[in-house]
């Protein structure tokens, strides 16, 4: 039998405000445990949380971005439930008037766009960490982490495939990252995606049994995970089973999900409205405020980039891919390069010395009007396209000028007809044997003799020049 | 007759984590009962034209400025912990590593 995947994803992400969502201690990430602590966030009894403005601006503009409405009233509420992570017994969160709801995200999938219904994004608190590495039967407790700001994002189960999921989290994370609502780190905790699964006859309008496959630390662990609970659930069908509804964990080494929790068991959490927090009203004018401000977002940009610098989709695609790297070629386009040239010289050189170095293209110490400097010294002639790439791994390094390190270097490309047929003369009479084959009609071996003069130039060569003055001197 | 079963009460109260005796679970079963059938008498009034009341206080958007300010020392927010060992509150091993929420 054929099978259809219908998927969901609950994505958490880290709004990266300074302070937590209800009190003033700092968000920092990595400070020892139990040090960005207060009456607050430990959940003491009597405190009084009060919402952070910041997490109400990001979050709407997140919302915006994800085509959401956006609640004129909206209000927090309590989630019960009994976890060490929570000194209070109850997170604070938001049930049925999120701040954000009913929107959709396009995604590119094998050239085809699909658009994925957002249910919700709400606001919460994080929770505390436990710590399970100390030993002799006892588990620890680290608040830093109690109330750090996150935005639960819900889609509709519009995904259908693994490749599906991979996209709306990727695009999803570029869109976050371009609105510097979140830095989307997976690793520091501040993006984590759960997706709910099921399988079900083609065809069939009713959908199977769901599990819920949690803690996977990466997107293409989100992928294989997907993959291999499809694969998974079919074949407990097939073989006569039924699926259970169920949380599973990833196990990333044995590339296996495992049933973690049983939903049968799994918690009521008796919701109800938070009374010590005001209700929240974003009027229209603070709506208008945050769209307005809203940065160009990446499918924009990207439309954009081919339209007004010609350039391919893949290009544009790869330059938009984050918002420091669109601004580094905006940059160096308004110091006066070639839009192609200077595409071409980020996604190539600069690039490699950027992964390289394990350094992001904003920290680098090219500047976008250095590497527009340097591309315009291989226009005008002063320096071969070849050096131009020594003199990129020079900046790159030492932060200099391309005119300076030129300079200091002699690397002015030779011109001077003279000093270039002396050179060419030289290599002639080195290589007697491939000017034999030349004469004798093998006119490849131009390319091996144009390579000895630029190395003998020691890459200073003008190579259309030499090419120009080889043929002249070996009909001669 | 309650509105509310014996299997009601036993269920909230495990929620809540309780433990009840027999004489409990009957009079709670009683009280809560009566809380119902008192909604019950305001279910009666029309309140079709009426706006849901969010809050019990008229007020709305208080907020704080996003400023990271002075947090607790580490020593005394762990002072009063039952248990903890100058980096962390200690508790009874979790055995189920996945969170709550």
């Amino acid at each position: 039998m054929e099978y259809e995947a219908v998927i969901g994803m609950e994505v958490h992400v880290e709004i990266n405000t300074h302070s937590k969502i209800f009190c003033a201690c700092s968000t920092a990430f990595n400070a020892p445990a139990n040090t960005n602590v207060c009456p607050i966030c430990l959940g003491m009894p009597g405190v009084l949380p009060v919402l952070n403005r910041e997490m109400v601006n990001k979050s709407v503009a997140a919302g915006l971005a994800l085509n959401c409405t956006i609640s004129r009233w909206s209000k927090m509420d309590r989630k019960n439930y009994f976890y060490p992570d929570m000194a209070k017994n109850y997170q604070i969160s938001q049930y049925d008037l999120p701040l954000c709801y009913k929107g959709r995200l396009d995604i590119e999938v094998d050239g085809q766009v699909k658009s994925i219904g957002i249910t919700r994004a709400h606001m919460e608190e994080d929770t505390a960490r436990n710590t399970h590495t100390l030993g002799g039967g006892i588990s620890g407790v680290d608040f830093n982490r109690s109330g750090v700001p996150l935005l639960e994002i819900v889609t509709e189960p519009d995904l259908r495939s693994a490749q599906d999921a991979y996209a709306y989290l990727t695009t999803l994370k570029q869109i976050l990252q371009y609105l510097d609502v979140s830095d989307c780190n997976m690793e520091e905790g501040s993006l984590r995606a759960e997706a709910n699964i099921s399988v079900h006859p083609k065809g069939s309008k009713e959908f199977g049994t769901k599990t819920e496959v949690k803690n996977v630390a990466s997107f293409s662990g989100v992928a294989k995970a997907i993959e291999f609970e499809i694969a998974r659930q079919i074949e407990v069908l097939e073989s006569g089973g039924k699926i259970s509804q169920e949380t599973r964990g990833w196990d990333a080494n044995r590339g296996i999900t495992f049933s973690q929790r049983s939903k049968e068991s799994a918690h009521d959490y008796r919701y109800f409205p938070e009374p010590d927090l005001m209700p929240i009203v974003v009027d229209e004018a603070w709506e208008q405020r945050i769209r307005k401000s809203l940065p160009e977002l990446p499918l924009a940009k990207k439309r954009r980039f081919k339209e007004q610098y010609g350039l391919s989709d893949y290009d544009a695609t790869v330059l938009t891919s984050t918002r420091a790297m669109a601004d580094y070629l905006e940059a160096a386009v308004q110091a006066g390069a070639d839009a192609k040239k200077a595409a071409n010289w980020i996604m190539g050189d600069l690039q490699a010395l950027l992964t390289d170095a394990k350094q992001e293209i904003q920290e680098c110490k090219v500047p976008p009007a250095g590497l527009a400097e340097m591309i315009q010294l291989i226009e005008s002639g002063t320096i071969s396209g070849k050096i131009g790439k020594d003199v990129l791994v020079e900046m790159f390094a030492s932060g200099k000028g391309p005119k300076a390190i030129v300079e200091e270097k002699g690397l002015v490309q030779i011109t001077d007809e003279g000093a270039l047929v002396a050179i060419v003369r030289k290599v002639l009479a080195d290589n007697p044997q491939q000017v034999e084959q030349f004469k004798a009609g093998k006119d490849r071996v131009i390319g091996f003799l144009v390579g000895q003069v630029m190395k003998a130039s020691r890459g200073k060569a003008n190579p259309e020049k030499v090419n120009e003055i080889l043929r002249k001197e070996l009909s001669a | 007759m309650s509105k509310i079963t014996r299997e009601q009460v036993e269920y909230v109260a495990g929620l809540a984590q309780l433990e009840l005796d027999d004489a409990a679970k009957a009079r709670l079963q009683q009280e809560m009962g009566e809380i119902l059938s008192y909604m019950d008498k305001l279910n009666e009034l029309d309140t079709s034209n009426v706006e849901p009341m969010m809050h019990a206080m008229e007020m709305t958007n208080v907020f704080r400025e996003d400023c990271a300010g002075e947090s607790l020392a580490r020593e005394a927010a762990l002072r009063d912990a039952p248990q903890q060992d100058g980096e962390y509150f200690i508790v009874p091993k979790i055995l189920d590593t996945e969170g709550g929420a």
